[in-house]
C-alpha cells in the first residue's frame, strides 16, 4: 500500500507529511497542503453545517483536478438526492460516475427492518466498500455519516469493534478517507467517532448572531502537521466551499513607490504632486454629505479614463444612483460601465454575513482583476457584526486586497458629536493614506475643509483645503489662514474682501503720506527760490548803483582835471586839488 | 485476514451453497407461500456456518417443504452486496413473502429469528 502514497507526496511539496490536496478553497492553505495522505479524517459538525458538501467536493475535485477517483458512501442521502444535491454546486455527479471517476453506493440501513439474531460483524459493508475502491482505483474515500449505523444497529460493542477494523482497514488500502459526524453534547461526534480517527480532526460550526448566520472551520488536530488554528469563517455558494484563511495571509504584499493621480490636481499636489501609492489603501472619513463618494468617483473616473478596471462595492446606493449623482458633478461613469472597466456591486451589508461580503468581494477580484476598488462605505458593514468582527473581517479585506495590488478607496461616515479623528470601525491602523473631510461650520454656513490626516511613505501637505463640490467636479482651493483663524466659503471671501479693503486704507494712507511729503518738499523749494530771487533782485540793484557811484566819482575827477587845465593851474595844484577832491569824496 | 477467508469460501462454500438450492423443490402443495430466503456471508467464517445450520434447522422445523436458501458469498460476487443492502454478516433476508425482511447475525437466538421472519407473533 505505501507505495501508492509516493507519486502523490510531491505534489505537496516541502511538507514532511504527505498530504493530499483537497482543491477546496483555502481549506488547503490551513492545513498547508491537504488532508493527510491515506489517513482517516474526521470532518464534523452539529446538523446542516456542510460536513456532506465538504467531503463531496473533497471527493470531487480529486477526481476532476487531481485524477484521483473516489468513493462516496452515503448513509444520509441516496444517490439522486446526492446528485441533486451537489448539482447546485456545480457538480455533475452523474457524469463521473459514467466516467468511472467517482462511485455513490447509498448504505440504507432501517432497524425497524433488522433483526438482530447472534453474532455478526459488519465484513459486508467492508465487502461493498472494497468492491466500490476497486471498481475505480479510488484513492478517496468518504463516509457520510457513519453515526448513522449507532442508529441502526442497536449492538453497539459490535459496532464500535468494527469500527475500529475500518478505521484501520482504510489506512492499510491507502485511501485518504473522510468520515463524517454528528457534533455531540460536549463531544466533537456524537458517538465519539473521533477515539478512531486521530489523525486529523476538522470542525464545521454554523453560528447565528443577530440574524445572519456565519460558517466557521477548525482544524481541531493534525497529528504530525502544522495547521492554522483559528476559526475560519467559509462559505457554501454556487461553486462550492471556500474558506477564508486570510488572517494567514502575512503582510508580504509588494509596495513600489508607481503612483496613482487622485483624479484631482490639487488633492495630487497635496499627495507629494503625485496621488495614492498604487496598491495602498485609502481612508476617506467624514460626516455625511461631506463628499466622500465624490472623492471616489474622482479616483475612478481618471482610472477608467486610463483604461484600468475598477470595482466599486457600494452598500447604500444603487449603481445608477451613484453614476446619476456622479453626473451633477460633471462625472460620466456610464460609458466606463459599457466599456466594462467599471464593476458595480451593490449589496445591502445585511444581506450576508460578513464572511459572504469576503468571499464576494474575494471572487470578484479573482474574476474580474480590478486596480482599484472603492468600498462605499465601510461602516455600512458595521451592522452585520459586533466591532471585533468587522474589524478582522476588513483587515482581511484589506490584506486581501492589498495583497492583489489593489489600490482601494474606502469611505467611511462618522457621525456627529463622534471625535472626527477616529473613524466608527477603527480601521485606521491599516490604512495607509487617511483623508478627513470635514464640515467646518462657522459664521451660519457649512462648508467643508479637506486634510491629509496621514499618508504613509510620502511628503504630504499639512495644509487644510476646502473643499468644493461643484458642477465640474470637486475643487481644493486654499482656505483662509490668518490672524489665528481658520476661514472658508463665504466667511473666508468676505474677511479676504476685509482685508483687501483694509489693505486699500492703508495704501490710500500711504500716499497720502507720501504726497504731503511731496507738497512741503514743493513748498520747501519754492520758498527757497523766492529768497534767493529776492536776494538777487538786491543784489543787483546794490551792485548797479555801487557801479553808477564810481562811474560817477570817475567823471567828477576827469572833469576836474578838465577844469583845471581848462584854469590853467599848477600842475601840482591841479595833482593837490585831485587828491583832495578824492579824499573828500571818501570821508563823505 | 479476508484473503484467508477468500481462501476457504472459494474451497469449500460452494458444495454447501449447491446443496442448500437442490433442496428447495418440495412439494408445496397446499402451501400457498412459497419462502425465498437468502443468506448473505463472507466465505466460510465460523459465524456464517453456524448460521447457516441455524437456518436449515428453523426451516426443516417450520417451513418444511416451502422454503428455498440461497447462500450469496460476497466474496465472490461483492457486488451482490449493494442490492440488498447487506451491511452485516451473516444477514438473513427474507425475499418472500414481502415485505422483505433482514435478520442480522448467526441466528443462535431462534425466538428472535423467528419473530423476524414473521413465523412467531410479538418477541
Amino acid at each position: 500500500m505505501p507505495a501508492k502514497i509516493k507519486p502523490e507526496a510531491k505534489k505537496v511539496g516541502m511538507v514532511s507529511l504527505p498530504k493530499v490536496p483537497t482543491g477546496i478553497q483555502g481549506l488547503d492553505e490551513i492545513t498547508q497542503g491537504g488532508l493527510p495522505m491515506g489517513r482517516p479524517t474526521l470532518v464534523c459538525g452539529s446538523a446542516g453545517c456542510g460536513k456532506t458538501l465538504l467531503a463531496m467536493e473533497f471527493l470531487v475535485r480529486g477526481a476532476v483536478q487531481f485524477n484521483e477517483p473516489g468513493v462516496f458512501i452515503a448513509f444520509e442521502e441516496n444517490t439522486e438526492e446526492l446528485t441533486k444535491n451537489v448539482a447546485s454546486l456545480g457538480f455533475d455527479l452523474e457524469d463521473l460516475t459514467k466516467k468511472k471517476k467517482i462511485v455513490v453506493d447509498h448504505v440504507y440501513i432501517e432497524r425497524s427492518e433488522i433483526e438482530e439474531t447472534g453474532e455478526y460483524d459488519l465484513e459486508g459493508l467492508f465487502i461493498r466498500l472494497d468492491h466500490a475502491i476497486k471498481s475505480v482505483g479510488a484513492k478517496r474515500v468518504v463516509i457520510d455519516t457513519i453515526e448513522a449505523l449507532f442508529a441502526g444497529l442497536p449492538d453497539h460493542s459490535i459496532l464500535r469493534a468494527e469500527l475500529r477494523r475500518l478505521f484501520r482497514w482504510l489506512k492499510e488500502q491507502g485511501v485518504t478517507a473522510v468520515i463524517t459526524g454528528e457534533k455531540g453534547e460536549g463531544t466533537l461526534t456524537r458517538h465519539g467517532l473521533e477515539e478512531y480517527v486521530a489523525d486529523c480532526v476538522i470542525m464545521l460550526d454554523h453560528r447565528v448572531t443577530e440574524q445572519i448566520s456565519t460558517r466557521r472551520l477548525r482544524v481541531v488536530k493534525y497529528r504530525g502537521s502544522l495547521h492554522g488554528t483559528n476559526e475560519y469563517p467559509f462559505l457554501i455558494d454556487e461553486t462550492g466551499f471556500s474558506v477564508l484563511p486570510i488572517t494567514s495571509v502575512g503582510l508580504d504584499h509588494k509596495a513600489t513607490g508607481e503612483r496613482v493621480p487622485t483624479g484631482i490636481p490639487r488633492l495630487d499636489a497635496m499627495l507629494d504632486g503625485k496621488g495614492y501609492y498604487r496598491g495602498s489603501s485609502i481612508l476617506v472619513s467624514g460626516t455625511s454629505g461631506t463628499g466622500k463618494t465624490s472623492l471616489a468617483m474622482h479616483l475612478v473616473n481618471e482610472a477608467c479614463r486610463r483604461g484600468e478596471r475598477c470595482l466599486y462595492l457600494a452598500s447604500e446606493e444603487s449603481s445608477n444612483q451613484i453614476m446619476r449623482n456622479a453626473k451633477s458633478i460633471g462625472i460620466d461613469l456610464a460609458p466606463w460601465v459599457k466599456k466594462g472597466l467599471l464593476h458595480f456591486n451593490v449589496a445591502r451589508p445585511t444581506y450576508s454575513g460578513l464572511e459572504m461580503h469576503l468571499v464576494t468581494v474575494n471572487k470578484l477580484i479573482k474574476e474580474f482583476r480590478p486596480t482599484i476598488a472603492v468600498i462605499d462605505p465601510i461602516t455600512g458593514l458595521t451592522n452585520i457584526g459586533t466591532e471585533v468582527e468587522v474589524k478582522a473581517m476588513l483587515m482581511r479585506l484589506i490584506d486581501m486586497l492589498k495583497n492583489s495590488y489593489i489600490t482601494t478607496l474606502c469611505t467611511s461616515l462618522t457621525h456627529g458629536g463622534h471625535n472626527l479623528e477616529q473613524t466608527e470601525i477603527a480601521v485606521t491602523s491599516l490604512m495607509d493614506t487617511w483623508l478627513l473631510v470635514r464640515d467646518i461650520e462657522y459664521n451660519g454656513e457649512r462648508t467643508r475643509g479637506l486634510y491629509v490626516l496621514k499618508s504613509r511613505g510620502m511628503a504630504h501637505s499639512n495644509q487644510i483645503r476646502e473643499f468644493l463640490i461643484t458642477n465640474k467636479g470637486i475643487d481644493l482651493t486654499d482656505v483662509y489662514i490668518g490672524q489665528g483663524m481658520v476661514l472658508t466659503g463665504s466667511a473666508r471671501k468676505v474677511q479676504e474682501m476685509k482685508e483687501e479693503a483694509e489693505a486699500a486704507v492703508r495704501k490710500e494712507e500711504l500716499e497720502r503720506v507720501k504726497r504731503e511729503l511731496e507738497r512741503k518738499r514743493l513748498i520747501m523749494e519754492a520758498r527757497i527760490n523766492e529768497v534767493r530771487s529776492e536776494y538777487e533782485s538786491a543784489e543787483e540793484e546794490l551792485l548797479a548803483s555801487l557801479k553808477e557811484q564810481q562811474m560817477k566819482e570817475k567823471a567828477r575827477v576827469t572833469d576836474s582835471g578838465v577844469i583845471a587845465a581848462m584854469r590853467k593851474a599848477d600842475k601840482l595844484k591841479a595833482e593837490k586839488g585831485l587828491k583832495s577832491k578824492k579824499n573828500r569824496g571818501e570821508k563823505r | 485476514m479476508r484473503a484467508t477467508e477468500k481462501k476457504a469460501g472459494k474451497t469449500s462454500a460452494r458444495p454447501a451453497k449447491t446443496e442448500k438450492v437442490s433442496r428447495k423443490p418440495a412439494k408445496g402443495g397446499p402451501a400457498v407461500e412459497n419462502w425465498d430466503l437468502k443468506l448473505y456471508v463472507a466465505g466460510q467464517t465460523p459465524k456464517s456456518l453456524t448460521a447457516f445450520a441455524n437456518l436449515k434447522k428453523i426451516c426443516e422445523e417450520h417451513l418444511r417443504g416451502k422454503y428455498r436458501i440461497e447462500v450469496v458469498d460476497l466474496l465472490k460476487n461483492p457486488q451482490l452486496a449493494r442490492g440488498d443492502q447487506i451491511l452485516a454478516i451473516p444477514t438473513l433476508v427474507r425475499k418472500l413473502p414481502v415485505p422483505i425482511r433482514k435478520i442480522i447475525g448467526d441466528l443462535s437466538n431462534t425466538e428472535r429469528v423467528l419473530v423476524g421472519l414473521d413465523l412467531r407473533p410479538g418477541g
